[in-house]
């Protein structure tokens, strides 16, 4: 097999690399390795660990910058407002702190697993991915980024140089619920971020509430977010159970678990997301 | 192959390699810098045993490309013994201190982030510790030695455990693991971290179906076209027979399937090479054909008369099975004022150590040599000569040491590979298997499918009990026929039923073999017979520990097969030692449900009772240990039994130093080697410490009156060794006598003693009656937890465990196996189940972490063995047995349902929950 490894230390230098060839983009190489299998090789990799342009977590007026090979140790460590809780709170949850030491947010989105921890955060906070190639660069909703399980829209010559988070009133909250069957180390049965930004009158003036690992790819409860723009802050505990809020949901059974049983405790973790929220306000 | 040079410090040293683009850099420091103590446990991030420091933050070693190691810190368990650590050594003392080391394999990765943790927390607490851990996977100690070894690295305290040094007394003593030192520093040598520098690396080919036929294309060819391919084997290839097992008239299984496989992952070819070459080999160019065939994967399926056959003679698939009958069943019945039933299932259970197989082969002249993780070298060395169509003395296995058994490794796995290949090339051929190679091809748990039905009277006494267990054993015999045979003769429990009948089948499948773990099927049964016997209490409204003691053995009383013991029976005192726990507990539960209203949580309290029989089940089972005395004063201990963790290379010196009447200080080890050591069995069935234990007493006994005689001293004289001085006391007398003034045999030995142990059995008549062992140890388990009624999910709080030993050879040790076994029963009632085809990895297929196993306490219960050394009864089995059904009994305390269907994951749980 043909193998070739380049790890260079600027970005344009990268990207010309990837406008030559395609290649293996490799950061903490947390999911290239893991899906690697003990007898392959890597072929030709272009390692972006090196580069000055893609690292820091910066405050760039209306929104945050989080350069691509931020890891997620990186994430815990950054000074940042209460609304990105939920993204430290699945940040916590990755792995183990060696993987939480390695892996980048960037690669998360990019491996683009249904189950991956940074995608519902990411998705409530209404992050925007950068994609730059030789040609430009381009911003991407994440919503629209990641289109299928471990299918993405990168283009082959793009590499993503940063995720970009818009600011949210500084009075927003968020939380993070992960279900898994241990408590390290595990792959989500279901999860659900909630970033919630209170009115002036203990009402709910905006709340985006999204799930992962209950279909192809995570997404938004828009309908249930309708609901429940405008009520008050002390209706949360009777939250609205109806099944149609959850229609976006197409969860499966696998060895994890039952689809039926994902359905119902993602509604349950849907509820205590939404008051650990509301517990954070007060 | 593009390779580029890497500089960086290592452990404080400038290092310069060149290396292939793209390795992962746990190969680098492995295979390039010779550093093993990075361990390989999955190449994917899930066990955290590779991990190493960069620049002060933990790595997975297996998951970072080498190149960007280049200008970094890098730190490995080498290099954090002595100075460099800001505990300075104070960690891994620790650890041998707490008996937070068993294996070892996992305590490189544990050093390691514990290590990172102490550098900015010098004193943490254990929630910081469990985050520190919770990516680092241990299967042997269950964690919570560990936490206790780290949160204390840096702290002065009453040690709960000492070195040796110079005692009178070592029984009893908890004295430090004698093999402990290199696991802490990283050096112990596990099967996949040494070879011969010529070694040739071998790979198998296996089959991608249940059930297939094969044919090859030119092999030949093939080696010639490949580069760095050198042979190809396959079953034409096998010397001798091409066939082995571990039951004599049961052996069936290949070395290499001949045309068609039974199981995904059978082997049917091995592919060796140079190392660099195999290692990245695309073996899909390898010219084979595949036909999947019909296959059948469930008990039910295969039991059909329609379902294709595995094996010839063996009609509608059933290998064998197993059968107890004593009193009167029917008539039983019809005296029960209550009678309950139900059926229960669980799946394959995989044993998941942290090493997967590994070892090499080298040719020496006419005499094919292994060295390999294994828990039976006898054995190995027996089937192996079969194979090779060689005699069993020109085969010598050499165990590494082993990093974790719990059974699967008493099976042959790449011994014969390696062999074969090494004898036909005439050059020394290693093998490691991948994570998934070890999950899909080695042997588990087995499923269980199992009817029961136990009546009770009004006074809370059984009146009869039967029990049918169906038991998948996959694609091959290994030890179905013991858990055939085990199952009906524990499926009562350590209770007395005059009425009872127990039948087992085990069914063929096309699934892996079902084998040998930890328990033999007795885990499985006990599910059913505690859950059912706690539904028998509620009925009756008696307390369920009352309910148990009023049905459990004694002395004098027999058990199912007609035995009797007239000492050592401790299974009430097991329970009166839970009982005020038990009372407290309840209450506990209580008060927390009461203040619990208007919320999802539920918590609860269960029990559950357990038996073993130590040994193998009515066959001989002997040990045989050798031990001398030197001309330089120092006894040597020729030492067979494999220790895999639990401490048999400890145990049994404790015994016989104290059967010699000598400080264990003296005591040097030669340890399991089919030429230097005699055959002490297999590490399994709970038998070491009572059997070859019970070999190194008789041994150390007989070595102890040739030194008296020597020194011409009184029975009664006590020994000491002093130097080349063997010095012997009686209050103010002393005989003193030098060593090497005395005739001394070719290897300097004045005084040998061998003795060999064999346990008194009797087999079993067509009704099961007899005296299938020698020893049964008992125990009792009460767990506490929460129930998240509104999620399924399951919080344990705390086990306490009462385990009848018999005699506590090493308290730390005992300890580390009781906390062990929870651990696993803790993954088997909550998370564990092997799906053939999709679990072959470590995080769908997932075991508990640290933050699974609570708080343990455990209390030893000394009841004396007639037989055992000092008294001593086995333990390791023992533990897991009673953990799952007391978990289950607990979440039906708190929620009222009945968990059926193991594990009781979120999902099932929340489903009986809805449906009770």
């Amino acid at each position: 097999m043909q193998q070739s490894y380049e790890r260079p230390n600027n970005l344009d230098e990268a990207l010309a690399l990837l406008d030559q060839s395609p290649r293996q983009v490799l950061a903490g190489g947390t999911d290239v390795y893991a899906a690697l299998g003990d007898h392959n090789s890597l072929g030709h990799v272009l390692d972006v660990t090196a580069i000055p342009d893609l690292t820091g977590i910066k405050d760039v007026g209306d929104h945050w910058r989080i350069g691509a090979s931020s890891t997620w140790s990186d994430v815990l460590a950054a000074n940042l407002p209460k609304s990105f809780d939920c993204l430290k709170l699945a940040a916590c949850e990755v792995g183990g702190i060696q993987i939480q030491n390695a892996g980048t947010i960037a690669g998360n989105l990019c491996n683009a697993s249904p189950a991956a921890d940074g995608v519902p955060p990411l998705m409530a906070l209404n992050a925007s991915v950068e994609l730059s190639s030789a040609n430009g660069r381009r911003v991407v909703n994440l919503k629209d980024f990641i289109t299928g399980p471990r299918q993405t829209v990168l283009a082959g010559t793009e590499l993503m140089s940063a995720v970009l988070v818009p600011k949210s009133d500084e009075r927003s909250v968020s939380s993070f619920l992960k279900l898994g069957s241990r408590k390290y180390l595990v792959i989500s049965i279901s999860m659900v971020a909630v970033v919630l930004e209170p009115g002036s009158d203990d009402s709910i003036e905006n709340i985006s509430i999204s799930v992962g690992s209950c279909s192809a790819v995570a997404c938004r409860l828009r309908d249930l977010e309708a609901e429940l723009k405008g009520c008050q802050l002390r209706q949360m505990s009777r939250l609205p159970h109806a099944t149609k809020f959850f229609a976006p949901l197409s969860p499966i059974d696998d060895i994890r678990s039952s689809g039926q049983y994902r359905l119902e405790a993602t509604a349950e973790l849907v509820r205590r997301a939404i008051l650990l929220c509301v517990d954070a306000l007060r | 192959m593009s390779t580029s040079k890497i500089n960086f410090e290592l452990n404080g040293e400038p290092v310069s390699v060149s290396t292939i683009a793209g390795t992962r850099f746990s190969r680098v420091l492995r295979e390039e810098l010779g550093l093993t103590g990075t361990k390989i446990g999955c190449n994917a991030g899930d066990c955290g045993a590779c991990t190493i420091l960069v620049d002060n933050k933990p790595v997975c070693a297996c998951m970072m490309a080498a190149q960007q190691a280049d200008g970094c810190n890098i730190e490995t368990v080498e290099g954090l013994q002595s100075g460099r650590s800001v505990a300075k050594g104070n960690l891994q003392q620790s650890f041998l201190r707490h008996g937070a080391a068993q294996c070892g394999i996992c305590t490189p990765g544990m050093i390691v982030v514990a290590e990172a943790l102490l550098r900015r927390t010098p004193h943490p607490s254990e929630q910081q510790v469990e985050n520190a851990i919770g990516g680092v996977l241990c299967r042997c100690t269950g964690y919570r030695n560990i936490i206790r070894a780290i949160v204390n690295a840096n702290v002065q305290e009453e040690a709960p455990a000492s070195y040796p040094g110079q005692r009178a007394n070592s029984v009893g003593v908890p004295i430090i693991r004698l093999d402990g030192a290199p696991k802490v520093a990283g050096s112990d040598l596990f099967a996949a971290d040494d070879w011969p520098d010529d070694a040739l690396l071998a790979r198998a080919i296996r089959s991608p179906y249940p059930h297939a036929a094969f044919s090859f294309g030119d092999l030949d060819e093939y080696v010639n076209e490949t580069d760095g391919v050198v042979a190809v084997f396959t079953a034409k290839d096998v010397p001798g027979r091409n066939c082995f097992g571990v039951i004599p008239e049961f052996i069936d299984q290949p070395v290499f399937a001949e045309s068609e496989t039974r199981f995904e992952g059978e082997a049917v070819a091995l592919v060796v090479g140079t190392a660099d070459d195999i290692i990245t080999l695309d073996i899909s160019n390898l010219p084979i054909t595949w036909q999947k065939l019909t296959d059948v994967t469930t008990v039910t399926e295969a039991a059909d008369e329609r379902a294709p056959q595995l094996h010839i003679g063996r009609a509608n698939n059933r290998l064998t099975g197993g059968y107890v009958e004593s009193g009167d069943v029917e008539s039983g019945f019809e005296a029960a004022d209550v009678v309950v039933e139900g059926t229960f299932t669980t799946g394959f259970i995989e044993h998941a150590y942290i090493e997967p197989e590994a070892g090499f082969a080298r040719r020496v002249g006419e005499r094919i040599e292994v060295w390999a993780c294994t828990q039976a070298p006898y054995m190995d060395r027996d089937s192996l000569a079969e194979i090779m169509g060689i005699s069993k003395n020109q085969v010598r296995i050499i165990p590494s040491s082993v990093g974790g058994g719990f059974g699967s490794k008493l099976d042959l796995s790449l011994q014969p590979f390696v062999a074969i290949a090494a004898w036909h090339l005439k050059q020394p051929v290693k093998m490691v298997y991948s994570r998934t190679e070890s999950m899909l091809s080695t042997t588990k748990r087995h499923p269980s499918s199992i009817q029961s039905r136990i009546g009770a009277s009004k006074d809370g006494k059984i009146t009869a009990m039967t029990f049918a267990g169906m038991f998948n054993t996959g694609a091959y015999a290994s030890w179905g026929p013991t858990v055939a045979n085990r199952v009906p003769i524990h499926a009562c429990g350590p209770y007395r039923i005059e009425n009872y009948r127990a039948e087992s089948a085990a069914i063929h499948t096309h699934c892996p073999p079902a084998g040998a773990f930890r328990g033999f099927g007795v885990p499985q049964s006990a599910v059913a017979q505690e859950t059912l016997f706690d539904l028998l209490a509620e009925q009756l409204a008696i307390d369920p520990l009352e309910f148990r003691v009023r049905n459990a053995l004694a002395n004098g009383l027999p058990t199912v097969t007609g035995q009797r013991f007239d000492r050592g029976v401790g299974i009430v005192a097991c329970f009166e030692a839970l009982r005020p726990h038990w009372q407290q507990a309840i209450r506990n539960a209580e008060m927390r449900n009461e203040s619990a209203q208007g919320t999802p949580m539920r918590f609860g309290v269960g029990i559950a009772g357990l038996w073993y029989g130590c040994g193998n089940t009515s066959l001989p089972n002997p040990s045989t240990i050798r031990v001398g005395l030197r001309d330089d004063g120092r006894i040597v201990l020729f030492q067979g039994a494999v220790d895999i963790g639990q401490g048999s290379n400890t145990v049994i010196s404790q015994i016989c130093a104290d059967a010699i009447g000598i400080s264990i200080d003296c005591f040097d080890l030669v340890y399991g080697d089919t030429d230097l050591t005699a055959d002490a069995g297999k590490t399994s069935a709970s038998r070491q410490t009572f059997i070859s234990g019970k070999a190194a007493f008789l041994a150390g006994s007989v070595l102890r009156n040739k030194l008296l005689t020597i020194c011409d001293a009184p029975l009664s004289a006590r020994l000491q060794l002093n130097g080349n001085t063997l010095l012997a006391s009686v209050e103010n007398s002393t005989w003193t006598v030098q060593l090497d003034r005395l005739p001394a045999d070719q290897d300097g030995f004045i005084a040998t003693a061998e003795e060999t142990y064999d346990p008194p059995t009797q087999p079993l008549d067509k009704d099961g009656q007899g005296e299938p062992y020698a020893s049964f140890g008992y125990g009792a388990q009460m767990v506490e937890l929460s129930v998240d009624i509104a999620l399924g999910v399951t919080k344990l709080m705390k086990v306490t465990a009462a385990h009848d030993v018999g005699k506590v050879i090493n308290p730390v040790l005992a300890e580390g196996q009781v906390h062990g076994g929870i651990a696993q029963g803790i993954g088997m009632a909550l998370m564990e189940e092997f799906v053939p085809g999709k679990t072959n990895n470590l995080h769908d297929y997932l075991i508990p972490t640290a933050g699974d196993v609570p708080e343990i306490e455990t209390l030893f219960i000394e009841e004396a063995d007639p037989h055992g050394p000092y008294g001593a009864k086995g333990l390791g089995e023992h533990v897991l047995v009673g953990t799952a059904p007391a978990i289950l009994n607990a979440i039906r305390y708190a929620t009222g349902a009945v968990i059926r269907n193991l594990p009781a994951s979120p999902d099932r749980l929340l489903a009986a929950i809805k449906s009770k």
